[in-house]
């Protein structure tokens, strides 16, 4: 796969070591722990994706707790005064809150690089690979993880083929229920739980209405959960998991109008299914070589497996976010851990050499 | 500084968390009001790279805004402690009675006692549904209608029985046999609503000739109408109709509005109404919000004084009758599949999508291709509406108009390729719980 030559993880010594040389009494004051403090952050927010509208609110609720803790943040649209602005604000560290497109498959990311600018998560190639929802589920395989049983088939390959063979072996094969989604983006747009097999050819015109390529994987029944994982001081952590229990499926009404989803933080699991989940999201994170934060949907079949269904290295911020719930749950304030993120991510070059 | 939130999501009888602490408490009225994918990328509309067909946006640059700037400066300077106070309730009488001016111009014979001012026509809208609906009321509406008012009966929770109309407006034959239907089945009907001129979404004038006809079913089954008239004045041809409430004062409420013929950021807009009615309606203003914002109404006062507004919309309807001609030549040119009317006012045109496209299904490949349009189900309270959509040419510039029907068409082209690959062609089950509530990018 080549995707975890960029995994940057560093060690704790390497990071403690180079946290004394670098800092001052003042600052350790204000970051606790030795690092100069970081002053300006940049949010990237909005973009030109369908999921602009919940960009914009993950970028504002981020923004609204660094500025809580005292750090001076904006807020930037990915505009072509984007890069004028960047160049002459010269942040500390720039946070990719873009859900999306170029936010996600690591085109700002590669941006960011050329800018030489240090900015929060994921590196350019492996926000690519784990975007794309294939290939993320190709490399959790290969990590000996369990993801449900897909095929991913472009709307030129109905052309050629036909449309309804391909439909059909795709039940033969994988039989009832299906997941539809587009293999890129997020928010549950274009995705259809089909359990009908006269449902499927519907499906399948709401996802390439939001893509040319469609993932279609065995739906799993069980308990859905969104695991979301920080690297902290402390190496990779995931925090408590998130069970998501929906009135009908957890489609974008359900993720974006509190009331009809019901979240239990921590899950509801055995302690050992607990421990194997959060497992699973560390190592999924470690397989796809992400950085800094990242939040992973799996669903616990009825044998206590997790299966992995996609991961997001810019995971949704807003208010009714999975991720902050988490941090939330775990006691942890959001205005200190983005702090601490933001500060991490603001050090990697002189910590990561 | 702590970053949580004052009021943690509470756990709910059933355990785990809503995100919403007042999730139980909420009106059942508000239980509709939700954010949804459409509205979501509407999101991605408002951005310059993107043609938005969508919108009912005036094109204010059309507007002298250095004369305007001028008579506001001299306003505040000169009545600042007038018009930075509260005013009446009713609405500053000074602008009432250059209102009685301005709907003459249709015919309507009114005094300034006859006039409520409202922040725009969409509060008239909410002030006349709160005063006569009780929930379970039939309000009676053309199919389509307007997006805003459909949220404002919805949210009083009125009953919403579509009225079919044509080329010539709202179908009287259709208005007396649905009338007849729901007396016969016991409903309470109370408001039959119509836009007559320059119709949103379809575009279409009711004809002269069925005016007196619509009055005549509506007086017979005891229905008030409310004549919903934003566009009245921005006809490409000839005079304006005479008003519904030119020919009945009394079975009519007569909505007006500054918002297309000036500027809607001032939100004025008003209500003719009978005098008992209008009693009503100032009282449940005043409940609702005091009085109108005095300071927009002494400027638009002071604009119908100082300015040449007739001369004004006359070159607005220029402008848009020019906007309207790049539509329609570009529509012939790109989309020759599909089928819209030639409106002769107003700003929209409604299009009939080919056979089997679901104008819904086809938003998302829209906003890839950067053009945006407003799917017809947004003017259905009933979720049917899926094979039309509605396209404005009032704001964007004739050459963007045309760029963006062009994409559109490229959209249509796709979107007919995919529906003919996978032979989904029949349209959707309607939905009517899937609608829209109204935001300014709708209006």
């Amino acid at each position: 796969m080549g995707t975890a030559a960029e995994s940057q993880t560093v060690t704790e010594d390497v990071v403690e070591s180079a946290l004394v040389e670098g800092s001052t009494a003042r600052d350790a004051d204000r970051t606790g722990d030795g690092r100069p403090p970081v002053e300006h952050v940049v949010i990237l927010a909005g973009g030109l994706s369908h999921e602009r509208d919940v960009s914009l609110r993950s970028g504002r609720r981020v923004a609204d707790a660094l500025r809580g803790v005292g750090i001076e943040t904006s807020v930037h649209d990915v505009d072509a005064s984007l890069l004028p602005f960047l160049t002459q604000a010269k942040p500390d560290v720039v946070w990719p809150l873009l859900h999306g497109a170029s936010g996600e498959d690591g085109s700002v990311r590669d941006v960011l690089e050329l800018l030489s600018l240090e900015y929060v998560g994921t590196g350019p190639r492996a926000s690519r690979a784990a975007w794309n929802k294939p290939i993320a589920k190709n490399v959790i395989l290969g990590a000996g993880l369990a993801t449900p049983d897909y095929v991913t088939l472009p709307q030129s390959l109905f052309r050629e083929l036909g449309a309804r063979p391909v439909l059909d072996a795709i039940v033969e094969r994988l039989g009832l229920p299906l997941v539809v989604k587009p293999t890129r983006g997020g928010s549950a747009l274009g995705v259809t739980l089909v359990r009908r097999a006269e449902d499927l050819p519907r499906a399948m015109v709401d996802c390439f209405s939001y893509g040319d390529i469609a993932l279609i994987e065995r739906a799993v029944e069980g308990t859905e959960l969104a695991v979301s994982v920080v690297d902290g001081a402390d190496g990779l952590q995931a925090l408590p998991a998130v069970e998501i229990v929906t009135e009908g499926t957890y489609d974008y009404d359900a993720r974006y109008n509190p009331g009809r989803t019901r979240y239990y933080t921590p899950a509801r699991l055995d302690p050992e299914v607990a421990a194997r989940v959060a497992e699973v999201a560390i190592r999924a994170h470690e397989a796809l070589g992400l950085r800094d934060l990242s939040r992973s949907d799996l669903i616990v079949d009825a044998t206590g497996e997790p299966q992995f269904l996609e991961v997001n290295v810019a995971p949704g911020m807003t208010e009714t976010s999975l991720f902050p719930q988490a941090a939330l749950a775990s006691g942890r304030d959001l205005g200190d851990l983005y702090r601490t993120i933001v500060t991490r991510s603001a050090h990697r070059r002189s910590t990561s050499g | 500084m702590s970053t949580t939130p004052t009021h943690p999501a509470q756990p709910t009888a059933s355990g785990g968390t809503r995100l919403d602490p007042w999730f139980g408490a909420y009106a059942e009225r508000a239980h509709g009001m939700r954010a949804s994918e459409i509205r979501a990328l509407f999101a991605v509309a408002n951005r310059p790279e993107v043609v938005s067909l969508a919108g009912g946006m005036p094109y204010l640059e059309g507007l002298p805004l250095d004369v305007i700037a001028d008579a506001m400066q001299k306003l505040v300077a000169t009545r600042g402690a007038v018009a930075l106070q509260y005013g009446s309730g009713q609405g500053d009488e000074s602008l009432r009675e250059k209102i009685v001016d301005v709907v003459r111009l249709e015919g309507i014979d009114c005094h300034p006692d006859d006039v409520v001012v409202t922040t725009g026509s969409q509060q008239a809208l909410d002030l006349v549904t709160r005063i006569f609906v009780d929930p379970g009321d039939v309000v009676v509406a053309e199919a389509p209608s307007y997006v805003g008012a459909l949220g404002v009966f919805r949210s009083y929770q009125a009953d919403i029985v579509h009225v079919p109309l044509d080329e010539h407006g709202l179908v009287p034959e259709a208005l007396e046999e649905t009338l007849t239907r729901l007396a016969a089945e016991g409903k309470r009907v109370k408001l039959l609503y119509t836009v007559p001129n320059f119709h949103n979404p379809a575009g279409v004038t009711l004809s002269a000739e069925r005016r007196p006809r619509i009055l005549e079913i509506a007086q017979r089954f005891g229905v008030l109408v409310i004549e919903d008239n934003p566009y009245g004045l921005l006809g490409f041809d000839g005079d304006p109709l005479p008003a519904l409430r030119s020919l009945d004062d009394q079975g009519v409420l007569y909505l007006g509005s500054f918002s297309k013929t000036f500027a809607p950021g001032y939100r004025v807009g008003w209500v003719v109404a009978p005098h008992a009615v209008r009693e009503k309606l100032v009282l449940a203003s005043e409940s609702a919000i005091l009085c109108p914002s005095n300071a927009s109404q002494l400027a638009i006062a002071t604009y119908l004084d100082t300015c040449d507004w007739q001369g004004q919309i006359k070159s607005f309807r220029e402008l848009y009758r020019e906007r309207r001609d790049a539509m329609i030549g570009a529509l012939s040119e790109h989309l020759p599949s599909a089928s819209w009317n030639v409106p002769n006012g107003g700003f929209y045109t409604w299009v009939k999508l080919p056979d089997g496209l679901d104008a819904r299904s086809m938003l998302p490949r829209a906003v890839t291709a950067r053009v945006a349009y407003v799917p017809g189900t947004a003017f259905y309270a009933d979720g049917t509406g899926t094979d039309h959509v509605r396209l404005s040419y009032c704001f964007p510039t004739p050459e963007r108009i045309r760029e963006g029907v062009r994409r559109f068409a490229g959209v249509v082209s796709a979107e007919r390729e995919l529906v003919d690959l996978f032979g989904t062609s029949g349209a959707p089950d309607p939905d009517p719980t899937d609608v829209e509530n109204p935001g300014p990018n709708l209006a």
